[in-house]
């Protein structure tokens, strides 16, 4: 019965090339992105805590409307924007640091949710005993406040991976485009879009699972 | 000259001599309400004073002003002579920067309530953070220090625990050494036994005695403990409504308080 729907031999003949999509598209951008958004995040949290009024509210400002606007339109916009100066960039680029920036508005609020959670009492010891400004964030708040804010991270970024399909608008085919346009070639869906979703559990799945290490490993 | 007159003279006196701490016309408001309203006060360096007084009468935020942990609305606070928020400039009240505010922190340290030891640092790092990162130090030198003062609150062998780990009489005793490896000429303590279980309060009080007894260090010292108060104790500054009603030596704030509301405050504590 499940021999009908499902062809294994074109299970078997997408396999390589999806493999490739998501390693040289999907895993790379993700990444890479998860990255920049991460230290991002951390610098807009802590500026919007740390900057005078007048630099404070437009960086809300900024992070506000970047949150509220949907990827796929700030990736033609950012695409079709550089292009006219530079009309032979690189659209993963382009894909990379809209999903790092976009994503860093998401990670800041959960980043400034964490910093929040710190009792003044920390503040006040930190004052109270003359460490600079720099020392106590890194010694005595961040150590305390990346610890609240490390599962959300992950999930930001797996939310991320979900969103790599979007870098079709800006013509760089990801596996899950891929996957269909295997599926539109041999009139069969299913054997190219089960392939992409194991790949995808099995990258997500090591990657859970590496979070709940880090956190441990920030446990005190 | 009645007791009253002699206590206020040499405390006078002691001020004049080595100012330690002046409060000169002190205004603190929150948004509109007046905590503290043209508040003159010395002590002098080496001085023991503990401030008594109801709740809401201003003994934390007299603290917290020292610590710079609030803002000061009005008047000026010298340390050692030296401004620490604000100074005059030619008959204007001129507000100091950071740096120079940070200069004269450094010379005081203060003990909180609950603690506020760093929950991600062990015992050790909690002392030797700021030795290491505000005195410059070195990481031997502060961690000598730190063993040296873990040894005097009775915790020596409790370097490698996490405050997590600790009861709250131990806490707050790291918190003590904490304090003092900063080396600061005043230290603040604001009802440091009130979080603590009965039977723990007698440990801290005892590290307290045990530095009153062998250091000069000058100790502002808000506290329900009456006994401790007046064991330690140089002055005792009665307050009500912001204001320093009586100006004491212990035994006679505590035996033979001159004022009505004093008199009725400590029936009322002790
Ligand atoms: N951050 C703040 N915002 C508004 N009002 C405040 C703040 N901190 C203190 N107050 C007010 O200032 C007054 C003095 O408070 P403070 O904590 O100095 O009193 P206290 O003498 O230490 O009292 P207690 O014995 O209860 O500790 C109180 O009326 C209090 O409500
Ligand atoms: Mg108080």
């Amino acid at each position: 019965m499940l021999a009908a729907i499902f062809d294994w031999n074109l299970a078997v003949e997408a396999f390589p090339q999806l493999l490739v999509a998501f390693l040289k598209v999907t895993l790379l951008v993700t990444v890479v992105a998860s990255l920049l958004s991460i230290i991002l995040g951390l610098v807009w949290a802590i500026g919007l805590r740390q900057l005078p009024a007048w630099l404070g509210w437009p960086l809300r400002l900024f992070l506000d409307f970047v949150r509220m606007t949907p990827i796929p339109v700030q990736l033609l916009f950012v695409f079709y924007g550089v292009v006219v100066f530079r009309p032979r960039v690189d659209a993963l680029i382009i894909g990379v640091i809209v999903f790092g920036v976009h994503y860093s508005t998401y990670m800041a609020e959960s980043y400034r949710a964490g910093i929040e959670s710190i009792r003044s009492g920390q503040w006040e010891a930190a004052t109270a005993l003359s460490l600079p400004a720099t020392r106590t964030w890194r010694a005595v708040i961040l150590p305390q406040a990346i610890r609240n804010t490390l599962p959300s991270l992950g999930n930001w970024t797996i939310a991320m991976f979900k969103d790599t399909p979007y870098l079709i608008f800006i013509h760089v085919a990801e596996m899950v485009t891929r996957a269909r346009e295997f599926g539109g070639m041999k009139f069969s869906y299913i054997e190219s879009f089960t392939i992409a979703g194991l790949i995808f559990l099995a990258a997500s799945y090591p990657t859970a699972v590496l979070m709940r290490k880090l956190e441990k490993k920030l446990e005190y | 000259m009645s007791t009253d007159e002699t206590t206020q003279a040499s405390a006078a006196q002691q001020s004049e001599a080595s100012p330690g701490i002046i409060f000169e016309g002190v205004v603190k408001r929150f948004g509109d309400h007046t905590v503290l309203n043209e508040l003159n006060f010395h002590v002098g360096k080496g001085e023991r004073v503990t401030l008594i007084g109801p709740s809401g009468s201003g003994k934390t935020t007299i603290l917290r002003l020292l610590m710079t942990l609030e803002h000061l609305t009005g008047g000026y606070i010298y340390v050692d002579g030296e401004p620490l928020t604000h100074k005059k400039e030619n008959g204007k009240r001129v507000e100091l920067r950071a740096k120079q505010v940070a200069q004269t922190r450094k010379r005081i340290g203060m003990v909180f309530q609950q603690f506020n030891l760093f929950p991600n640092m062990s015992v050790m790092e909690n002392i030797i953070e700021a030795p290491i990162h505000v005195l410059g130090k070195s990481k031997e030198e502060a961690r000598g220090r730190a063993q040296q003062l873990l040894d005097q609150v009775g915790l020596g062998d409790r370097g490698d625990a996490h405050p997590t780990q600790l009861s709250g009489g131990q806490q707050q005793r790291v918190a003590i050494a904490r304090a003092l490896a900063m080396d600061p000429e005043i230290i603040l303590l604001d009802e440091v036994t009130s979080a603590l279980d009965p039977e723990l309060v007698g440990d801290v009080l005892n590290v307290l005695r045990d530095l009153a007894a062998t250091t000069d260090i000058t100790m502002l010292i808000v506290t329900h403990e009456m006994q401790f108060a007046q064991d330690v104790s140089d002055r005792v500054l009665m307050f009500d409504g912001g204001k320093i009603i009586e100006d004491a030596k212990p035994d006679v704030m505590f035996s033979n308080p001159s004022n009505e509301r004093t008199k009725e405050f400590l029936r009322a504590v002790l």
